[in-house]
């Protein structure tokens, strides 16, 4: 189909057929800006609830067989010296409470928790304790793994795009890692290592629908046939670009919401912050690629074209 | 006219990959090695630091203290071991579906430094003395367990024994003391008046004792004396390990969460199938088809590479599901705008795989970048859940690029789809030109 025919052709009957995607950008602009603002405030006033794997001292999930009491956790646990932080309890039967030690126990301590536990409680407890140095050195690895992983995706899209495709594109899954931090903060959700794969993941997933997009927008500059330069003339490539693989975007992500979701309300119980992860960063990623990425990337291009016609003209004059 | 062929085809293909399927099933799945998150047992990060100060921990003591470490394992009698080293100078050790943990801990972190020394803490012999492996409990008249040694050299202990033999016996100084582990700070005579020694036993010696073979008896229980032999039997470790990060997960809260996982995955799996079907009608059928194919190829490549399975790994695997349907979903996307631009089912099915493609090949190589760093840098439970997120990704170009591919061409070619945009989930009057 030529470009023009495609461009007034309206066949699709969707909701979205009429809706201006770049007219709006500055409201998603604002939308992001006052939601990475948001982020930052929430990271210095509430912090981020770091769990052990982060920083340091013994974590010990307490399983039973039947709803399981707070206090009676908290009693068996000060019963052996220890004083722990406030017993989480979770599981769909309330059946399993997390116990927070800030002490680094060794293997004599940790047996002796178990075989007590066990005792009391009739199962097996999961007991892990991470020294302040390995914490440190897994968040370190962990911010390494995601500049490495961004690196390299930049790389690529630069390669197989442009460059300011592969920009906007890493901005774009900034912006989403970013927003599972923030959430992560405002809710004082406990971040354990798992939140490495689940942003790195997200990193890959958002990518994909950014990606999607600009293939789009490419073939449809190659239809148009002709050197485009005004805001106008690549709003009107980026409006029809998104609407054409909207269906695609918005199908795929509710295939992978679906397992999300699911394993959100039936699975286990050591997943859940991670899965929770995956839920936020889907949601942030579909919208970031369609409402963020390609009008901020129409944007720049827009600037970047006006510029070196500028530089040209003084170079020509000179 | 609607040739039989292709359709033949069609359903022989199906008859023949679901009998090799219904085969594979069941020896794949029996052999998927499960990690300790899913069956219970522990991880310890090791620090591993010098036993005597000077010592250097270079590679050469790392891998002498890995060796010792797998001699322990092995009595342990743990199937899936896994012992790495990390930053040059720690040690991860993993033990899914250890049985005893405490035991196991114990066995791992001593140093099992056997020691002789005379009553006045001077060393006289130690374990580089005793024959490698020799070491056995026994039981003596009484019944009580004792652990038996042989020495290499029977001269040494005979120059030892003579010296030990001629202390004074009445004031009980010629005694031999056994020590495992001794510290700088211990003394016999400050531990032999308590209840609770620290050393293994203090036999006296009122003879030179020519002989190669020594017998330690104490007061412990036919279980130490196995652990204490095993120990010895293994080799004590070049050098000291600190505990610094350990995790241990219990069986029964393994079995746990795999079951709720695997309950989910399975709802998701259905739910994902039923919007494929509902949303793109046949090729919501062959992608349904190739989701089958896809999860036991994924099942078997994973076993073959002899990986393990951690919860993550099951997130890993559902959540591939979702992007591997990704891959029909760009596909029969294209093909619907193909049929909607006016294109019969023939030139649309060409021309939109074709276009596909170049946008399925970008989108999963840019998560398979994430996945490959993940791998590369992550541990243990990270680890699992990259080298999933690897495979489904590959395996994603086989089934859901190339079988759909295939098994939706023998259909299209059959011409039996001919004039049935419908069946692609596309209306009549959305077709160009039919308004």
């Amino acid at each position: 189909m030529e470009l023009n025919e495609k461009m007034d052709y309206k066949h699709y009957n969707k909701f979205y057929d009429h809706f201006d995607f770049m007219k709006h950008r500055n409201v998603f602009f604002v939308i992001s800006s006052a939601l990475i603002i948001l982020g930052i405030l929430s990271l210095f006033v509430f912090k981020l609830n770091l769990g052990i794997d982060f920083s340091s001292g013994t974590r010990v999930d307490v399983q039973s067989t039947e709803p399981i009491s707070i206090e009676k956790v908290d009693q068996t646990f000060r019963a052996m010296n220890y004083d722990p932080e406030r017993p989480v309890v979770s599981g769909t039967h309330k059946n399993i409470a997390t116990v927070r030690i800030n002490e680094e126990l060794n293997q004599h301590q940790i047996a002796a928790i178990k075989s007590k536990i066990k005792a009391q409680f009739g199962i097996e407890p999961n007991v892990s304790m991470v020294s302040p140095q390995v914490g440190r050195d897994l968040a370190k690895n962990g911010l390494f793994a995601l500049v490495l992983a961004s690196i390299g995706i930049i790389i690529y899209v630069w390669i197989r795009f442009e460059f300011l495709q592969g920009l906007t594109a890493v901005l774009a899954l900034i912006h989403d890692a970013f927003f599972i931090v923030t959430v992560f903060s405002l809710f004082h959700l406990e971040v354990d290592i798992l939140i490495i794969p689940a942003v790195l993941t997200i990193v890959g997933y958002s990518i994909n629908d950014t990606i999607v997009t600009f293939d789009r927008v490419r073939e449809n500059i190659k239809l148009s046939r002709k050197r485009l330069s005004t805001i106008e003339e690549f709003g009107a490539i980026v409006n029809l670009s998104i609407r054409e693989t909207l269906t695609r975007s918005l199908n795929t992500v509710l295939t992978v919401l679906i397992p999300v979701v699911l394993l959100l309300i039936f699975g286990s119980e050591s997943i859940r912050n991670f899965t929770l992860a995956l839920f936020v960063g889907l949601l942030c990623g579909v919208y970031s690629s369609i409402c963020i990425a390609c009008p901020l990337w129409a944007v720049m291009k827009v600037r970047y074209l006006d510029r070196r016609k500028k530089k040209r003209t003084v170079q020509t004059q000179a | 006219m609607v040739k039989k062929g292709p359709i033949f085809s069609f359903f022989a293909l199906l008859i023949v990959l679901g009998v090799i399927i219904g085969f594979a099933v069941n020896p794949i799945i029996h052999r998927v090695n499960l990690g300790l998150d899913l069956k219970g047992g522990f991880e310890v990060l090791y620090q591993v630091e010098p036993l005597k100060a000077g010592q250097k921990i270079d590679s050469d003591t790392m891998s002498n203290a890995v060796a010792a470490i797998n001699k322990r394992i092995n009595v342990l009698g743990v199937s899936e071991p896994n012992i790495s080293i990390e930053n040059g100078h720690r040690i991860r050790v993993q033990l899914p579906g250890v049985k005893d943990e405490k035991r196991a801990r114990q066995l791992l972190s001593t140093t099992a430094k056997l020691e002789f020394r005379d009553y006045k803490d001077r060393l006289m012999m130690d374990g580089s003395d005793l024959k490698p492996g020799k070491a056995k409990v026994a039981f003596d008249q009484m019944n009580k367990p004792m652990v038996t040694l042989q020495l290499k050299d029977p001269k040494k202990f005979a120059s030892v024994t003579k010296k030990i033999a001629s202390y004074d016996p009445l004031k009980r100084e010629n005694v031999l003391v056994i020590w495992m582990d001794y510290k700088k700070g211990n003394s016999y005579a400050k531990e032999s008046g308590k209840t609770n020694q620290k050393f293994i036993s203090d036999p006296s010696v009122d003879q030179e004792l020519n002989t190669s073979d020594v017998e330690i008896t104490g007061s412990f229980t036919a279980k130490e004396a196995t652990n204490l032999k095993d120990l010895l039997n293994s080799g004590s470790l070049p050098v000291r390990m600190v505990e610094k990060y350990s995790t241990s997960v219990g069986a029964q809260f393994g079995q746990d969460s795999m079951k709720e996982t695997i309950y989910a995955g399975a709802l998701a799996v259905a739910a994902i199938m039923l919007f494929m079907l509902l949303f793109y009608r046949l090729g919501g059928l062959i992608a349904d088809l190739t989701l089958v194919f896809y999860s036991i190829i994924v099942m078997a490549v994973f076993v073959g590479l002899q990986a393990v399975l951690t919860l993550p790994g099951i997130a890993a695997m559902i959540l591939g599901v979702g992007m591997a349907v990704d891959a029909n979903i760009i596909t029969l996307e294209r093909i619907k705008d193909e049929l909607r631009s006016g294109k019969s089912i023939i030139s649309a099915f060409k021309a939109g795989n074709q276009r596909a493609l170049p946008t399925v090949i970008d989108a999963n190589l840019t998560t398979i970048i994430a996945a490959a760093v993940l791998f590369a840098l992550g541990t243990s439970a990270v680890k699992g859940f990259a080298v999933m997120l690897l495979i489904s990704n590959v395996v994603t170009f086989v089934t859901s690029v190339y079988g759909a591919r295939l098994l939706l061409g023998l259909l299209v070619h059959s011409r039996a789809l001919n004039n049935h945009p419908w069946l692609f989930g596309v209306k009549r009057s959305d077709i160009r030109g039919t308004k």
